[in-house]
């Protein structure tokens, strides 16, 4: 191939440059990092177990099928039908609510929403931030609000492990008027029945079971495309030596 | 050897190395868009075992189920409809189920079941797959014990399933894997051996 | 020069005789492929044209797989789209593909038009495969947007909604032409059922003709190249350009391993990173789409931005549409607007040098500003890039006339 000129290669080295810099800035919600490792089988287990037993009353999972966490987490039938399936008649179901939707919508304003995708929408620092934020609010019908989603509908589920804590606002006024709010930290009010370190590994195993449901694939995804670059490697080297030869005699 | 031959011979050797590579890896390529025909996880879902309560099935009684989109046959045989099994021996094109595909190997005996009393065998004509109509009527002058009559082009099957000779179906008719759970309960599709 | 003749003049007797005397089979080979002589110096840029013909296959492929399983209602089309990531054997794979090769469509295509602008190929005698060019565009781009509202999720939803609206710009019909469009009040099943029939028939059917008529064109007048000089020109005693080799075997070989470099580049995306940090799969459309809800942050994807960018920069809703029109089609005149007396940059002076560079940065930074939210400082410094990127071709008649230029060689320079 011919030598670049100069202004292509100059173009190449700003395409890329830019095309960092674009990828580099999406983000910005201040957001606890979940810190989730997608390869512990074992946090996988027991966020399987802290979902179908603290969420899945409410929340279903609908695009996941038992069978599916079972063969991924290691998971015997029996296990699987035992400890996670309790409103699942056959390994093939899907995770569903007993709830009925508008029951639910009355009751709390709208509906739970499914959480087969939750990790993908919202990501799973938001998720990690959520379940850590509720604080008393006595002014919500629950009793509770949300740092990552003020006004949630939804009621302090784990109350009992984390126990209630109350958050502690500051405002500033400028000297035009308005008023900024800004979170300053939570305050522990009732101790819960595990203490915070344990309360955050209760919930990044929930966290970390959806981001795997959100993406059951993934693993295998991962392995297999390593495997897809090594053939692609190998048949550039021989593409190249063929190019070269066949091109070996034009001057 | 010349330098241009040398030059030839590492040509064609690089050009097929380069065929073989890249025919292997786009069958490679291939196979996830074959291996995506083929029944999906809900697919399986709703082809997922069955089970069929036959508590109160009566002697001489037929019901017929689903399993995986197909219809299957349970009959309950009486002590005479066992007993004219082996009256028509001579006219049937597999008495002694011999096809290995169109039963699992416990149902490799005369009346092709678990439980003598019980046939349970897909509602599929080997021939073209309509769906054979009963007819448990004794009609000795047609030297028909009773069995299954194929309503499209006329097979016949006996009691057991079995397929009479001179009739367009090759083989008997096909037993799906089943298992009793209790006495009055059976799972069609999934037998002791699998999982 | 050695020249290696393709083997494939079996066509005296046996088989081939018996088809060619019935189908120009071997006249057609001879004619696209063995005796196609193309500038043997075509360098990284002039991968782009059969990276793009990979990618429309790969779409094509993917796509027949796709629509086995998807299914084009409001009610079902979320859940079939998850239904063939999870339950489809192998259906992630090839939704994958089709997302991210939707995205290196794109890529490939803006490189591909960009190698055109740089070394003058839409000029005299090939402005017709330039307007052939532009209009697989504008196809494209009709195809991309159809396809993005197929999944129905939020941004599916409300991009179609932001885009659809602005035919509502245009006066006295607008109104009309949107509930046409949508086929509905709102953006319905209605409008997804007909987006499907879109998507996969009629702008289909239309790429894969204008791509025909591209290249027919293409192989009519010969490819250009990076010093823009005319091969045909200068010829040998058996009438082969002297700077030309066969397309096959030494552009087959050659563009073999670009496919291969694309491929892996193609395959980390799909296998290691299929949303591309959201911008080739964006996370709100990952959410059902809710009619009653719009996500905080609404852009379209990544493509489009420019473009998009642009039309916010307008204050005003009919202005803000027809910019928005003009600067899709503008780089349809540039056979036209450019008046230079050389094709390539190479021999271009420092003005049409600069100008180019100018237009390059104004267009990346159009795309970037398109993916932030509309606030004054973005707003501002995209009323510049477009003031920029339209003044790139507004002024191109004069600044190409004026610019000086180096003086062409005879022959196209190789270094071997």
């Amino acid at each position: 191939m011919a030598r670049l000129k100069n202004i292509d290669s100059f173009l190449i080295v700003t395409i890329c440059l830019l095309a960092t810099q674009g990828l580099a800035a999406s983000g910005g919600a201040e957001v606890e990092s979940a810190n989730i490792d997608p390869n512990n089988i074992n946090s996988l287990q027991r966020g399987a177990a802290n979902f179908m037993n603290y969420c899945s009353g409410c929340h279903s999972a609908k695009y996941v099928r038992y069978k599916t966490i079972g063969e991924d987490l290691g998971l015997s039938e029996e296990m699987l039908v035992d400890s996670l399936m309790f409103n699942a008649e056959s390994t093939f179901d899907t995770i569903q609510v007993s709830m009925p939707s508008d029951d639910a919508s009355q009751w709390y304003g709208t509906a739970p929403p499914d959480l087969s995708l939750m990790a993908r929408a919202k990501g799973v620092d938001y998720i990690f931030t959520f379940l850590k934020g509720f604080y008393v609010d006595a002014e919500s019908p629950t009793g509770v609000d949300n740092i990552a989603l003020p006004g949630t509908s939804m009621p302090h589920v784990l109350w009992e492990l984390q126990g209630y804590q109350s958050a502690h606002f500051e405002s500033y006024e400028d000297s035009e008027g308005f008023v900024t709010t800004t979170f300053k930290g939570f305050k522990q009010i009732t101790p819960g029945m595990i203490d915070s370190e344990d309360y955050d590994k209760f919930i990044r195993d929930i966290v970390n079971f959806l981001s795997y449901i959100a993406e059951p694939v993934r693993g295998f995804r991962v392995m297999l495309g390593k495997w897809v670059i090594i053939y692609l490697i190998f048949f550039l080297i021989i593409a190249r030596m063929l190019k070269k030869q066949i091109w070996k005699d034009v001057k | 050897m010349s330098e241009d031959d040398l030059d030839r011979n590492r040509r064609h050797f690089l050009t097929v190395a380069t065929a073989v590579t890249g025919v292997a890896g786009l069958t490679a390529a291939v196979i996830p868009f074959i291996s995506s025909l083929k029944p999906s996880a809900r697919a399986q879902a709703l082809g997922a075992p069955v089970e069929v309560s036959i508590g109160s099935l009566k002697p001489g009684e037929m019901i017929r189920v689903l399993w995986r989109g197909r219809l299957v046959f349970v009959l309950r045989r009486t002590e005479e409809m066992l007993s004219r099994l082996s009256a028509n021996i001579e006219n049937l094109r597999d008495p002694d189920s011999v096809e290995v595909e169109q039963q699992p190997d416990y149902a490799v005996n005369e009346t092709r079941s678990v439980r003598p009393e019980y046939l349970i065998v897909e509602g599929s004509c080997t021939h073209l797959g309509c769906a054979p109509i009963e007819d448990f009527e004794v009609r000795p002058t047609e030297s028909w014990g009773g069995g299954f009559f194929c309503p499209c082009h006329g097979s016949k099957f006996d009691l057991a399933g079995r397929v009479f000779k001179g009739v367009p179906a090759p083989t008997n008719l096909r037993v799906p894997p089943y298992r009793f759970i209790t006495d009055d309960l059976i799972m069609i599709g999934q037998d002791s051996g699998a999982v | 020069m050695a020249r290696i003749e393709a083997e494939v003049d079996k066509s005296k007797d046996g088989l081939m005789k018996w088809i060619n005397d019935r189908f120009p089979f071997t006249e057609t080979m001879k004619y696209h492929a063995t005796e196609y002589y193309a500038s043997k110096n075509f360098n990284f840029w002039y991968v782009f044209g059969v990276l793009a013909f990979v990618i429309l296959f790969i779409q094509l492929f993917t796509g027949i797989f796709l629509t086995m399983n998807y299914k084009p209602s409001a009610s079902e089309a979320f859940a079939s789209v998850e239904y063939i990531m999870r339950d489809v054997e192998w259906g992630w794979l090839i939704r994958y593909m089709h997302s991210t090769g939707a995205s290196f469509f794109f890529i490939v295509v803006y490189l591909h038009m960009f190698r055109a602008m740089l070394y003058g190929s839409y000029k005299k005698p090939r402005e017709l495969i330039w307007i052939i060019g532009m209009l697989i565009f504008l196809v494209l781009m009709a195809e991309a947007f159809a396809g993005y509202l197929l999944p129905w999720g939020q941004m599916s939803y409300w991009g179609a909604q932001v885009i659809i609206s602005l035919f509502g710009a245009i006066p006295w019909v607008g109104d009309a032409l949107v509930e046409l469009i949508r086929g509905d009040y709102m953006i319905s099943d209605i409008t997804l059922n007909r987006f499907f029939a879109l998507h996969v028939i009629l702008l289909p059917l239309a790429l894969i003709g204008l791509i025909f008529v591209h290249i027919v064109a293409l192989h009519e007048v010969g490819s250009n190249n990076p010093d823009g000089i005319e091969i045909k020109d200068k010829k040998d005693a058996d009438g082969i350009p002297l700077d030309g080799v066969a397309f096959h075997p030494y552009h087959t070989s050659k563009d073999l391993v670009a496919i291969i470099i694309f491929l892996i580049i193609f395959c980390c995306v799909v296998f290691f990173a299929p949303e591309m940090g959201g911008y080739f799969l964006e996370h709100a459309n990952f959410e059902p789409a809710n009619m009653s809800a719009t996500p905080e942050h609404i852009v379209p994807v990544w493509y489009f931005t420019p473009f998009y960018a642009i039309l916010r920069a307008v204050p005003d809703k009919l202005w803000g549409f027809i910019f928005f029109g003009l600067s899709v089609i503008v780089p349809l005149f540039l056979p036209w607007l450019d008046r230079s007396r050389v094709k390539s940059i190479r021999y271009r002076g420092w003005i049409s040098k600069s100008a180019l560079c100018a237009f390059v940065i104004a267009f990346l930074a159009l795309g970037w500003l398109g993916t932030m939210p509309a606030d004054p400082p973005y707003v501002m410094a995209a009323r510049v890039f477009a003031v920029i990127y339209f003044a790139f071709f507004i002024l191109m008649p004069y600044y190409t006339t004026i610019d000086k230029t180096k003086p062409v060689p005879e022959r196209v320079l190789y270094h071997g």
